[in-house]
């Protein structure tokens, strides 16, 4: 397994949307080295013998009926919102200038 | 003590005599909790929020009461709330600063249904960060006391919820626990908690942390009491697409059963091996073999069982719940609800969703959804989350395995007494390790209860019996645990939190 250098934490930082700083880009590339290292141990008895489970209880085709249900109201999902103009969500700019 | 202060002590199952015949009220119920609350939280911190409305709606419930309205045992019962379940009427964050004062516009399933059953709301109780701890010290909002020794964790996630039963502060909560959050705060608090088997309690409107593994559960101070509330909030709600549709029997006449039981024989237990671990605090080991010994002598037949897997089970959750958490977590994106925090200068969408989440989470939640992004990106996935969902076949298996030749598993609930505040919070393998005991049951959606069975010889502090049953077999956690409870607190002459120091009191 590829050693957890602070690129790789700064590039997957960058993919789950968080800005860290570079103190913690350096104490987290540290600590996930060791949490990484420790939970490798799950390769050890992963043979391909062996089905993986997703859900422990697995249900299949949970449907429900095909008619109108309760929704929240626009104001209800707009309730809680940073920013909006009263029908729809507000945000910054989608595209940065450069494109 | 004022009547008041007798009243905080009982339990719920005797409160709900008094509510039934009328020798109370739910307002004095409800008002005794709330300057219980007001005498002791300031310094305790179990709760983040406490409803301005519970003393109306307790009124509202004695009137439905006086004209005659058929209502359920825990009608007019207070209970404490674990924020990372959706209320309507109050904020809602999960011990996240990024949910900071969110009210959500609906409320969580179990909450609903507490409140169909005239249950009173009394507040949010506190919790690690989106459920990602196991002592508080990861709430964004400080961390809840242990009531048993201000210095020391009252278990986590839900240390709040634990805290407040286990101080007198509510006769109820509603907890749920992912890897443990419901087991061992009961374990380390001397409360009583149930993780119910997987899909029996709705999650829908819990704040998800790992949806594959998070169960909502109930909280109280006797089995009795938290078998009540289970028959109050399980059964099968369309809006969670995990919920069973099974049939529950009333978990309250399980324990009924088990508290009027007469001998265990017949019974075969099988003590996991893996689980009753030499390096576990001498005192919790001491504990447990007592409390097997005492289930023997009532006739219960004490069998050694091996589940090789298990020793894999915290690398396993490791890997399963950061993935899982990363992906859920990812809603948290200054645009719906929530923070925002526009970074200086200005920048795109992606640039305000970055600067919110490195400003609204805490560092335990920024590393796991770092080793969540890790585990689940190209080139890793097989290798870890691919690896995980093997092994957690494989511990289904050893528990098929357990179950084909015993009727229940225990094993210490926690493999220590509650630690003190900061001895581990800088070693996250440390915290993580601490889930041993309680992890397994997660991965494999078996239901499991945790129980008080003493105090740790060396340090006066509550040790916690863990039993686990069969999938959709909650009922033989009810019935075996009222009568190890009734068992212990015969031979005590007493309750284990009866011995609790009195907490100080603000005026």
């Amino acid at each position: 397994m590829s050693e957890i250098t602070t690129d790789v934490v700064a590039h997957l930082a960058d993919l789950a949307r968080i800005a860290l700083t570079p103190e913690e880009i350096e104490t987290l590339a540290g600590e996930l080295g060791l949490i990484v290292q420790s939970v490798a141990k799950v390769s050890e008895v992963a043979t391909p013998d062996v089905p993986a489970t997703s859900h422990p209880i697995p249900l299949v085709n949970v449907f429900r009926a095909d008619v109108p249900g309760p929704t929240l109201t626009t104001e209800q999902a707009l309730a809680g919102a940073p920013e909006h103009d009263g029908s729809r969500f507000k945000v910054s700019a989608i595209l940065g200038e450069e494109q | 003590m004022n009547s008041s202060g007798s009243l905080i002590r009982l339990s719920a199952s005797a409160l709900s005599a008094k509510l039934s015949s009328g020798d109370i009220s739910s307002v004095e119920v409800t008002q005794a909790h709330l300057d219980r609350i007001a005498a002791v939280d300031g310094d305790l911190h179990a709760f983040l929020h406490v409803s301005a409305n519970a003393l109306d709606t307790a009124a509202r419930v004695d009137a439905s009461r006086r004209a005659g309205a058929a209502l359920g045992p825990l009608a007019g019962m207070p209970i404490a709330i674990k924020d990372v379940l959706c209320t309507i009427d109050m904020p809602s964050t999960a011990g996240s600063k990024i949910l900071e004062g969110w009210i959500p516009p609906y409320d969580a399933t179990p909450v609903a249904l507490v409140r169909r059953a005239g249950l009173i709301p009394l507040g949010k109780t506190n919790m690690d960060e989106f459920a990602m701890g196991s002592s508080t010290e990861h709430s964004a909002y400080g961390p809840t006391k242990n009531p048993w020794d201000f210095s020391r964790i009252p278990g986590g996630s839900g240390g709040g919820s634990a805290a407040a039963v286990s101080s007198f502060e509510a006769p109820l909560a509603l907890g749920s626990d992912t890897g443990g959050s419901i087991r061992q705060p009961a374990a380390v608090t001397g409360s009583v908690g149930v993780k119910p088997t997987y899909g029996g309690v709705s999650r829908y409107g819990a704040i998800a942390l790992a949806s594959s593994l998070d169960q909502v559960g109930p909280v109280a101070r006797t089995v009795l009491d938290v078998a009540l509330l289970h028959d109050v909030i399980g059964g099968h709600d369309p809006r969670d697409s995990t919920s069973l549709r099974d049939e529950w029997p009333s978990f309250a006449e399980a324990a009924h059963v088990g508290a009027r039981a007469e001998s265990l024989k017949g019974l075969r237990i099988g003590v996991v091996k893996e689980l009753d671990s030499p390096g576990f605090q001498p005192g919790v080991s001491q504990r447990f073999h007592e409390a097997l010994e005492v289930l023997t002598a009532y006739g219960a037949e004490i069998v050694e069982v091996s589940a090789p897997h298990f020793e894999y089970s915290i690398a396993a959750y490791y890997v399963i719940l950061p993935a899982e958490a990363s992906s859920n977590l990812a809603k948290f994106d200054s645009v719906r609800f929530g923070l925002r925090v526009n970074p200086p200068g200005g920048g795109t969408v992606e640039d305000v969703m970055a600067a919110t989440r490195e400003a609204g989470f805490g560092p335990e939640v920024k590393r796991r959804i770092i080793l969540g992004t890790y585990a689940l990106s190209a080139g890793y996935y097989d290798a870890y989350y691919g690896s995980a969902q093997k092994v957690r076949t494989l511990i289904q298996r050893d528990f098929a395995a357990a179950f084909d030749i015993v009727d229940v598993l225990v094993s210490p609930a926690a493999p220590t007494t509650a630690f003190r505040f900061g001895e581990k919070i800088a070693d996250p393998l440390a915290m993580y390790l601490n889930d041993v005991t309680t992890i397994p049951a997660n991965l494999a959606g078996v239901p499991a209860m945790s129980l008080p069975i003493g105090l740790a010889p060396e340090d006066g502090l509550p040790v916690g019996f863990q039993i686990m049953a069969p999938a959709r077999a909650d009922a033989r956690l009810y019935t075996l645990g009222a009568t190890l409870e009734r068992l212990l607190e015969d031979a005590w002459g007493h309750t284990l939190l009866s011995q609790a120091p009195e907490l100080k009191v603000a005026i």
